[in-house]
């Protein structure tokens, strides 16, 4: 078995390589056969990614999100998956260009950590785990398309306030689709968080007598969480759109892989074994 | 076949002022013009296309036949002097004909290059002559390359990809601000002509609403009136702007009538929603300041201009590769019509041989009836596989592509080594 999810693994990031070749030639060339080729290209890599956790996921016997590799690779099919599950209603010009560049990125990081299997320390071992990690990063999965469609705002916005209008304006899709696109991944991604965030204090009070312990991890989640509550309130009460949505966008999801990452690495604490 | 002649016989926008193009007797309708060019003698094949900006007819001729008189004569009539006819009428021949039609069907012998709507004149044209059975083999194949052409320009290149006009550029900047503009309101201060322009392809995009600010109400309400707009006031100018998604303003008003501190109030009212202004007054209307503003904007008509002329550098840089490819396909289609000179000649080898199979396994059966109907068989069918395999050299030498040049010292060759009689 150890075999084959080594070989499904490398597969995977084969044909997540060829989808964002594929994107990228669309991106160059705008022809409508190679996109239908890049979107198929993206869907059976969003499926093999599927089918490399469930097998994971035999292998191990707990939910695959608890080592560095395993947390990655779900990371990158939170981002596929919401990226094909948002492309099913919506078209935005050119935006799996970006998405499979990102997803690429993930993978390969996830290349690089180690792919050993280690048993699950006993403070792990709770139905909790699938449900507050995986929610978690499922939401990460959303902000991180919000962060995108932000970092395509602003290419845009500057296209069209400098009326220049090169080459990256008519393949850039409209202002008006992309803070769409921000706002309804913001709010996917922000009720995906806070689940994420009251599913994991329960697991704390189950595990560990109480419901926050100021962690750093519950701590910088606490801080990403309201950075994406002010985000939301400002767009719904006093309108925030476009340029401010999209740095918004930016920086929070900054926070996001700190928090991923960061706190990890830089500050340690209780949740270090996700490494 | 070899010696007819490909002709194609025009006037255009640019050979010819508008004032003589309207008075061409083929100007209106098809049916007259085309039973008219079908009657000339020694016209085989013919088809014409009329359009506002040029009348082109393309026939194919006999060999030797004096149709150009007859030809020019039918295109202008009365109108110009036979004498002057030259000055305006261009024909090509052969190959320079098929090259013209390809270059008009890719429209990169339009007035606006890349624009797509002569290819469905063209089309058009070819249904009108089809239907008067006034198209032929060489017709036909013709003028479905010329359409085949344009698809291919039109998928390998970005030729028709972006705005030469000020009004569609402001179109393609509103469609990358909104994406849809279907529930877009317009607003346009000012009732000049060129607002009105502006205003008409908005329109044509389906925009919801056009309101007419003007500082005479009753020219306001013309203006709505053609668009199912409303009129106001140019003192409701500021409350106006609280709905409106596109504004473009053209004033005569010597001074700018709106400030970035006017405006920024308007956006909180607004709740951000994006605005785009399009200045076309000279001089301006508006602050170019307006543009620092978060989700506002501003377009003058100096940035429109720029923009257009961008995008024509852009489709010249097109219009070359868009070129070859007429270049490259005019080409091939003179090599089909070569090949139609060798042609008849296989034709008539392979009727020759399979004459003398005939008259011989008719000579040889007579003599052979106790064979049985599966012998009998076989023998014809050994004769016909000795003249086939015979007849491949000589064919594949008539086919050869590497001396297409000479092909009609080879067509000779063949009909004096294999004594075909000259029939076709």
């Amino acid at each position: 078995m150890g075999d084959t999810s080594y070989f499904l693994f490398h597969t995977v990031l084969v044909v997540s390589f060829l989808a964002l070749v594929f994107y990228g030639i669309y991106f160059v060339t705008q022809k409508k056969k190679i996109r239908t080729l890049a979107r198929w290209t993206l869907l059976a890599s969003g499926i093999l990614q599927t089918f490399y956790i469930l097998l994971r996921y035999l292998q191990t016997g707990y939910t695959p999100i608890t080592s560095q590799h395993e947390t990655i690779v779900f990371f990158a099919w939170s981002v596929t998956w919401a990226y094909l599950s948002f492309r099913w209603r919506y078209t935005v010009k050119n935006f799996g260009t970006l998405i499979s560049i990102l997803i690429v990125i993930l993978l390969l990081i996830a290349a690089t950590a180690s792919r050993t299997i280690t048993p699950l320390p006993p403070a792990l071992q709770s139905w909790w785990l699938p449900v507050h990690a995986g929610i978690s990063v499922l939401s990460y999965g959303f902000l991180a398309l919000a962060f995108c469609s932000g970092v395509m705002y602003l290419l845009q916005e500057y296209e069209l306030k400098s009326k220049r209008l090169g080459y990256l304006f008519t393949r850039l899709p409209s202002l008006d689709s992309l803070d769409q696109l921000n706002s309804h991944c913001l709010a996917t991604g922000f009720i995906l968080f806070t689940l994420g965030i009251i599913t994991g204090s329960f697991w704390a009070n189950q595990a560990w007598g109480a419901y926050w312990h100021w962690d750093p991890k519950e701590t910088w989640s606490l801080i990403t969480w309201f950075l994406y509550a002010a985000q939301l309130h400002q767009r719904f009460s006093a309108g925030w759109r476009g340029k401010r949505a999209a740095i918004m966008a930016i920086i929070g999801f900054a926070a996001v892989l700190f928090t991923l990452w960061g706190v990890t690495y830089l500050l340690g604490g209780a949740h270090s074994y996700v490494r | 076949m070899s010696d007819d002649m490909i002709l194609l016989f025009g006037v255009n926008h640019k050979t010819t002022p508008l004032a003589v193009r309207e008075k061409l007797a083929v100007g209106n309708g098809y049916e007259g013009p085309l039973q008219a060019l079908h009657s000339i003698t020694g016209c085989k094949e013919c088809y014409l296309l009329s359009t506002c900006n040029r009348v082109e007819i393309v026939v194919v001729a006999q060999a030797g036949s004096q149709v150009e008189e007859a030809i020019a004569t039918l295109l202008f009539g009365d109108s110009v002097a036979p004498e002057q006819r030259q000055d305006y009428l261009y024909i090509y021949r052969n190959h320079e004909a098929v090259h013209h039609l390809f270059m008009v069907s890719t429209s990169l012998d339009s007035m606006i290059v890349g624009e797509a709507q002569i290819l469905g004149q063209l089309k058009e044209a070819y249904r009108h002559a089809s239907e008067h059975k006034c198209t032929g083999p060489i017709l036909n194949k013709l003028l479905h390359k010329s359409f085949s052409v344009a698809k291919r320009v039109r998928s390998e290149t970005r030729i028709g990809a972006s705005a030469v006009s000020i009004s569609y550029a402001a179109v393609e900047l509103a469609k990358k601000i909104f994406g849809n503009l279907e529930d877009k309101n317009v607003l346009l201060v000012g009732a000049g002509e060129m607002a009105e322009l502006a205003a008409e392809h908005l329109v044509s995009q389906g925009v919801r609403k056009v309101v007419v600010a003007n500082r005479t109400l009753a020219r306001a309400m013309d203006l709505a009136k053609r668009f199912n707009g409303s009129a106001v006031s140019l003192d409701e100018l500021f409350s106006q702007l609280e709905q409106a998604d596109i504004v473009i303003s053209s004033t005569g008003a010597p001074n700018i009538i709106l400030h970035k501190k006017d405006v920024k109030p308007i956006m909180q009212a607004r709740r951000n929603q994006p605005i785009f202004f399009i200045d076309i007054a000279v001089p301006r209307d508006l602050d170019p300041e307006l543009n620092d503003l978060d989700n506002v904007y501003l377009y003058d008509i100096d940035n429109l201009q720029n923009v257009v002329e961008t995008n024509k550098s852009e489709r010249d840089k097109e219009a070359v590769k868009a070129r070859r490819i007429v270049d490259e396909e005019a080409l091939k289609f003179e090599h089909w019509i070569d090949s139609l000179a060798v042609v008849p000649t296989i034709a008539a080898l392979r009727k020759k041989a399979d004459e003398i199979c005939r008259i011989e396994l008719e000579r040889t059966m007579c003599r052979l009836q106790h064979l049985s109907p599966e012998e009998q068989k076989a023998i014809e069918k050994m004769a016909m596989a000795i003249s086939s395999r015979l007849l491949h050299g000589p064919v594949s030498f008539l086919k050869n592509e590497s001396c297409k040049e000479q092909d009609e010292v080879k067509v000779e060759i063949i009909r004096s080594a294999f004594d075909l009689v000259d029939n076709n």
